[in-house]
């Protein structure tokens, strides 16, 4: 009994400090619609903040005032990032926006390392509430009793915030109509700026009340944003109270899903999460949100079919392509060999994202399955390497139909978040299935046939494939399918209207798509030798988003191009530097920055659509 | 000061590659209600928004009480004294009758009439008896008594009323035509959209006529009432 209600308490201090860093993430969503993903490096700001002020001040005034200091620097951390960055972004479609603060993220993970170091720091303890209490008989530390009071006081003073003040009152009618609430005089530069403070700072405050509690290190940024993320889409984008409730679930949840799952809670909170979204889809308090308000809709261009030029350039590089291992030595071929399979990943993620407009945040999922369904069976079954390359595309396309099924009936942030729950759930199991899967030691010896194991062999086999892959992509998106899909990412009421079945194209499509990555993710795997379960991680998802928006989402060259360019860097970048995410991330704000529409995109606008025959006789017109 | 409190010339407005309005010409004198009128899709919220600083693409000159307006982001174009009521009503529906009218307050103007929460609601009675309710449990009409208040709290001297007739009941109608008549008591300037030729008549002193984008017919209330040509041209169906 005492262990349990020990537990329950465990939970509630958890959900507090979860809450906290939820609630910001809420708050700065509600208002800018931006789904920032830098919320987690600025909680991990406030814990090393935090720390490093509580390590030179002593004594309570000097712990209880580096919590409290480093929130207000995080804080002004956010104003800086708002005025310098999303500021320029309000109106660039929501990926730019989500990449740009992915940028953020990079930038910081360097910044914190070269400041910091890569060792784990532990801080002190919090002076006066350094005890223990006795819960019925068993030992329960104050600090977390602490933690435990603090939410619902921060839910009641945010509450009081928004709901008693000209401040607040002025948040809300932002949250629900930007330009109305301009049209009546409010300031929104300003509005936007404070809010991204005050959102900022609750992360801050949240890392920085992590240090009595745990290690500070460089890896608590992307944890804490995934779970916050989980909190805020179950408990309803935008909504404080959604949040506190969704943080009280997950609390528990994580608390007493290590007794009865011990190394599942992740899949458990993860379904949990998949779960209420299926049953109300815009989490527990949250709305269906209002069509968009003030938001510029950019009207998504539309795509034509390769004009002479365009050909006659894909030829070149295929012909190219087929040239360079005579001239290449094998180290070049290899960083070849892993574009095109990136490219054909790309590709696969454009074609629901572009074409089918669902964003997915959990794309790695399909190529790890593929990569994950190859080697299983060399591991399990010693099949050979053509059986591993044909499962491996019918791996991740059951995968993809499966959770296709679930995550085609949401859409926007809400379908983001499903993708990205099932990829976690795949890899919790790959991560943690140890007797199958070989959990982190992940899966060795996956070598390509004898046949196909020189260098330039295997670089024309995935040429073969990848070039095969990206082709029947885009031949699928002129098809009639690729017009019905079109159609209904552009307006799903009409296409309903005129009978056209929306969700089961878009299921097919997740399904297709989810295929070409597995196809991917099993060249990969024989390309590399090996399979782990980072294959299926987040920073896998968030390459290809990055492959995608750097090349443009409305273009069909723009993943390949984006490909080798985010390959390339990250190549070259990795062999000079150490700083490569810093680097990196600079890279992508200033591309995002440079070229909102990404790098095809603008060429094209640039060049007035010179491949595009069509295109130009409607621009003349 | 006499004068005219608007003044817009040459007024062209895109939407994405669409050209919408074409040399809209339009003006309106200190303490005057002009009507704005044309048929579904003639321009009348285009020309509206585009006051406003809501449409992304406009050329042309607006000056509002002497200034030029052409180039500011709505905000300022509201503090000057410029208050907009959509046709959409657009109410913050989360928010109660109070707070939306909270969200509308800016301070007093040195000039003109000061207008608190009490003043508006013993000109709508009907909000007075439903303060804390949230927008979005309010009927059609009491939503827009709501929309127009909120405005008024920005004490402007002058106010855009985007179809301020639209499906509402014919009571409902008589107590805005009221209301208006009220606004012009005090001083404020008013142009008015509308497609029901009846209630501007009773409200406006002259009117414009709209169409395609394009100003096609100016003149007094009366002289419109009595040109039965440019009725049949440009407004019955
Ligand atoms: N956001 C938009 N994008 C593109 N075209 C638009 C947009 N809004 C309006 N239009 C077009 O601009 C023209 C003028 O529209 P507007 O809304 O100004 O007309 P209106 O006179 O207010 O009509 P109503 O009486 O129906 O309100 C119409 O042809 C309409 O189709
Ligand atoms: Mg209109």
């Amino acid at each position: 009994m005492a262990f349990y209600v020990a537990q329950f308490l465990s939970g509630l201090s958890q959900a507090a400090s979860l809450f906290l860093v939820a609630a910001g993430l809420s708050i700065i969503f509600g208002v800018t619609r931006i789904v920032n993903f830098a919320h987690g490096s600025f909680y991990m700001l406030g814990a090393y903040l935090a720390y490093m002020m509580a390590d030179m001040w002593s004594g309570a005034v000097g712990f209880w005032g580096a919590i409290l200091l480093s929130a207000l620097t995080v804080g002004l951390l956010g104003v800086a990032m708002e005025v310098l960055l999303l500021r320029r972004l309000y109106r660039s479609p929501e990926l730019f926006q989500l990449l740009a603060t992915f940028g953020v993220v990079l930038v910081v993970q360097d910044v914190a390392l070269a400041i910091w170091g890569p060792e784990d720091l532990l801080g002190p303890r919090a002076p006066g509430l350094d005890g223990v209490v006795r819960i019925f008989g068993l030992p329960f530390p104050q600090y977390e009793l602490f933690l435990i009071v603090l939410g619902p006081a921060v839910l009641g003073l945010l509450w009081l915030t928004f709901h008693r003040t000209r401040w607040g009152t002025l948040v809300r009618a932002a949250t629900q109509d930007r330009e109305m609430t301009a049209a009546l005089g409010v300031n929104q530069t300003w509005l936007f700026t404070s809010v991204l403070f005050l959102g900022s700072a609750l992360a801050g405050l949240g890392g920085a009340l992590q240090i009595p509690r745990e290690a500070v290190n460089l890896q608590m940024d992307i944890n804490i944003v995934v779970e916050a993320f989980v909190v805020v889409v179950v408990g309803g984008m935008g909504s404080v109270t959604g949040a506190f409730l969704a943080a009280l679930l997950i609390g528990q949840l994580q608390a007493f899903g290590i007794l009865i799952f011990p190394g599942i809670t992740l899949v458990l909170v993860f379904l949990v999460m998949a779960v209420v979204l299926v049953v109300r889809p815009y989490g527990l308090l949250g709305r269906a949100p209002a069509t968009a308000r003030g938001e510029s809709h950019a009207l998504e261009p539309p795509l034509y079919p390769a004009g002479r030029g365009l050909q006659f350039a894909g030829l070149a590089l295929i012909v190219a392509l087929i040239a360079l291992p005579a001239v290449l030595g094998d180290y070049a071929l290899v960083v070849l060999t892993e574009v095109l399979i990136l490219a054909l990943f790309a590709a696969s993620l454009h074609f629901i994202m572009g074409p089918g407009g669902m964003i997915s945040f959990g794309h790695a999922a399909y190529f790890g399955l593929g990569a994950y369904g190859a080697a299983l069976l060399v591991e399990h079954f010693d099949a050979g390497m053509v059986t591993g390359l044909v499962v491996a595309p019918l791996a991740a396309g059951v995968g993809a139909l499966l959770f296709g099924w679930f995550c085609v009936r949401l859409s926007g942030v809400y379908l983001a978040m499903l993708t990205l729950a099932f990829a976690q759930i795949v890899w919790s199991v790959a991560f943690q299935w140890y007797s199958v899967t070989g959990g982190d030691n992940g899966i060795l010896g996956v070598w390509p046939a004898a046949w196909a194991s020189p260098k330039w062999v295997f670089y024309y086999l995935t040429l073969v494939l990848c070039t095969g892959g990206v082709l029947l992509l885009r031949r699928i998106i002129f098809a009639p399918f690729g017009y019905a899909l079109r159609a209904g990412r552009d307006s799903p009421l009409r296409s309903d209207a005129i009978g056209l079945d929306v969700t089961r194209y878009q299921w097919l499509a997740f399904t297709l798509a989810g295929t070409f990555a597995g196809l991917a993710g099993g060249l990969y795997a024989y390309a590399k030798g090996s399979v782990f379960p980072t294959l299926l991680d987040i920073p896998i998802s968030v390459d290809g988003l990055v492959m995608v928006l750097l090349g443009g989402v409305q273009t069909l060259s723009g993943p390949i191009v984006g490909a080798a360019v985010f390959h390339g860097l990250e190549t070259e970048m990795v062999r000079y530097t150490d700083y490569w995410r810093l680097l990196l991330g600079l890279t992508i704000i200033l591309l995002v920055l440079v070229f909102p529409q990404g790098i095809v995109g603008a060429l094209q606008s640039r060049l007035g659509a010179r491949f595009s025959p069509r295109l130009r006789e409607q621009v003349a017109r | 000061m006499t004068g005219q409190m608007l003044t817009i010339e040459k007024l062209n407005s895109f939407y994405g590659r669409a050209h919408i309005l074409f040399d809209v010409a339009l003006e309106a004198a200190r303490g005057e209600v002009v009507a704005l009128l044309g048929r579904n899709g003639a321009g009348k919220s285009t020309t509206f928004r585009s006051i406003m600083g809501l449409v992304e693409s406009r050329r042309g000159h607006i000056a509002f009480a002497g200034q030029d307006i052409s180039r500011r982001p709505p905000h300022e174009i509201a503090r000057l004294g410029l208050g907009y009521v959509p046709e959409d009503r657009r109410i913050f529906t989360d928010l109660t009758v109070m707070e939306n009218l909270e969200v509308g307050r800016q301070p007093p103007r040195r000039e003109g009439a000061s207008w608190t929460p009490e003043r508006l609601f013993a000109l709508f009675p009907n909000l007075a008896e439903m303060r804390d309710r949230p927008g979005g449990r309010m009927s059609g009409g009491e939503q827009q008594m709501l929309t127009i208040a909120r405005t008024l709290m920005g004490n402007p001297a002058m106010i855009l009323l985007d179809e301020p007739s639209e499906g509402l009941a014919p009571r409902i109608i008589e107590m805005m035509a009221h209301a208006i008549l009220e606004l012009k008591k005090e001083g404020v300037t008013v142009i008015l959209s509308e497609q029901n030729l009846h209630f501007a008549s009773v409200v406006s002193d002259r009117a414009y006529v709209i169409e395609k984008g394009r100003i096609r017919y100016q003149g007094t209330m009366k002289e419109l009432a009595a040109d039965e040509d440019v009725r049949r041209a440009y407004l019955t169906l």
